[in-house]
């Protein structure tokens, strides 16, 4: 089944083709709109090609964890919602939904995305901790770049609530101040078919790719995090050949943060 | 104190603006998002398929599976911890009884018709904005239906009833009274029916009838929208 389906790809490949008519390495229409959900402090909403899909932030001011204690805390979760394919299903986040979720969070985490250290209220105490859920409303391929696309999206809109006297949190309004934000990472997923890379996969690529890397591209062109799937190796060229093609798309997915 | 003027302004029998659409979801058999107010469900209907596990097949007719979830940002105040919840179930069960009065699912024995119900944003009013959703979805996906299902929350606030509560006045200090109800717009007969608070029996009757004429409004607003997505291009 795999190779049937890898040979027919591959053959369209060798025309400089996908199964939609795309380039290789060509996106689908990306669209992207911000503030699309009024109860949470930031959200944004992603569509490349049929593939949908909802981020929103909220913020509660919480203890800092023990070895972080002036810094606010980061949670990115991911939701395969039923709703969006009848390839997932209802229950706690599978593999590929916590996978999903942690390249996310890498992304933003170690490129120091949001200063963690302004959003210490009370060292030791209180600090901000930002939570960050992904939910797909139509699963159509590429689910890693929408959702990485989005999360900046939605981290740039979002706006801290305001605070009552004794520091609880008034969800009802909002202040005009946003979050401490020193990067913007794009994450891009090339895809190896064959001898053919691609980016901005379809389902059916993403079942029969041998090889995926995800590379996530900080502001100043530096890699901030990476992430290897797929179960064939890949050599040092190879690597550096999906890097330099990620990059290149991060500059045309960055635009559309403007 | 008597609830003399809406918070936001709304006559006492006026919904918030709605709007529908249908076939939202393309990897779905049938969706639908309906939203009221800046309360949004959307619905996405998957089948009828293959249930599992086969225990809870029915070898007689084919069953309705109901998922209603709020999206971890969606509600007010802090978020929500994804996962079922006890309200989360209920309300799946109520909203399950409002919609199949209106199906047949016995050409379909051992099969499941699943509806996920999902919202991004909530401002109360949402198992009844997800059951006018889910029927909607439930239209699109070309399962014969006996009727439409529509729905509103009616109430009494301060002592004055009303149609579609939103979440200030659900959460009015001087008593409010929440009355979800779903409706068959063509022959009256009401499916869902919940109620939180205080009311007399002679109230009661007044802001069903009351209901029964917003689920006439909140019909014509799915039709329209079913046959927006339907419509012959010229």
């Amino acid at each position: 089944m795999k190779d049937s389906l890898k040979q027919k790809l591959i053959e369209y490949y060798k025309k400089g083709l996908r199964f939609d008519g795309r380039k290789l390495d060509e996106y689908r229409k990306i669209e992207l709109k911000t503030g699309v959900t009024a109860s949470a402090e930031g959200s944004a909403r992603v569509k490349i090609g049929k593939t949908d899909l909802i981020v929103g932030v909220k913020m509660a001011i919480e203890q800092p964890y023990p070895d972080t204690p002036d810094k606010g805390n980061l949670m990115v979760n991911a939701e395969l919602m039923p709703l969006s394919s009848e390839q997932f299903e209802p229950g706690p986040p599978g593999e590929e939904a916590i996978e999903l979720a942690r390249v996310v969070d890498r992304g933003i985490r170690e490129s120091e995305t949001i200063d963690t250290t302004k959003l210490c209220i009370i060292p030791g105490e209180k600090v901000w901790s930002i939570m960050i859920d992904i939910c797909t409303i139509n699963a159509d391929g590429n689910l890693l770049d929408a959702a990485a696309l989005g999360t900046i999206a939605a981290l740039k809109d979002a706006k801290f609530p305001k605070l009552n006297k004794d520091n609880t949190v008034n969800y009802e309004e909002k202040t005009n101040k946003g979050l401490p934000l020193t990067n913007e990472p794009i994450e891009v997923t090339v895809l190896k078919i064959g001898d053919f890379l691609i980016v901005d996969p379809l389902p059916q690529e993403e079942k029969a790719f041998d090889a995926r890397l995800t590379v996530a591209v900080a502001k100043d062109g530096q890699l901030c995090a990476l992430q290897k799937g797929g179960t064939k190796p890949l050599t040092i060229e190879e690597l550096d050949e999906m890097v330099t093609l990620a990059k290149q798309k991060s500059t045309m997915l960055r635009k559309k943060l403007q | 104190m008597a609830y003399t003027k809406r918070f936001d302004s709304r006559k006492f029998d006026e919904l918030r603006p709605i709007s529908a659409k249908v076939g939202v979801i393309p990897n779905a058999d049938g969706s639908a998002m309906f939203k009221i107010g800046k309360t949004t469900a959307y619905a996405a209907v998957y089948g009828p398929r293959d249930l599992h596990p086969k225990f809870l097949q029915n070898p007689s007719t084919g069953i309705l599976r109901i998922s209603y979830n709020m999206m971890p940002f969606s509600g007010h105040g802090e978020r929500v911890r994804p996962g079922a919840s006890r309200r989360s179930r209920e309300i799946a069960m109520v909203t399950q009884n409002a919609l199949l009065p209106v199906l047949d699912l016995t050409p379909y024995p051992n099969s499941v018709v699943d509806i996920f119900i999902e919202l991004p944003q909530t401002d109360a009013g949402t198992r009844c904005a997800g059951i006018s959703a889910a029927a909607m979805a439930l239209a699109d996906a070309g399962l014969e239906m006996k009727d439409l299902v529509s729905a509103v929350a009616v109430g009494r606030v301060g002592g004055t009833l009303l149609a579609d509560l939103n979440y200030e006045e659900e959460a009015y200090k001087e008593g409010s009274t929440d009355i979800p109800v779903a409706i068959l717009p063509n022959s009256g007969k009401v499916t869902l029916l919940q109620m939180d608070g205080f009311i007399k029996q002679e109230e009661l009757k007044k802001v069903l009838e009351l209901a029964k004429k917003k689920c006439e409004e909140i019909y014509e607003v799915q039709k329209k929208a079913l046959k927006e997505k339907f419509k012959v291009q010229k």
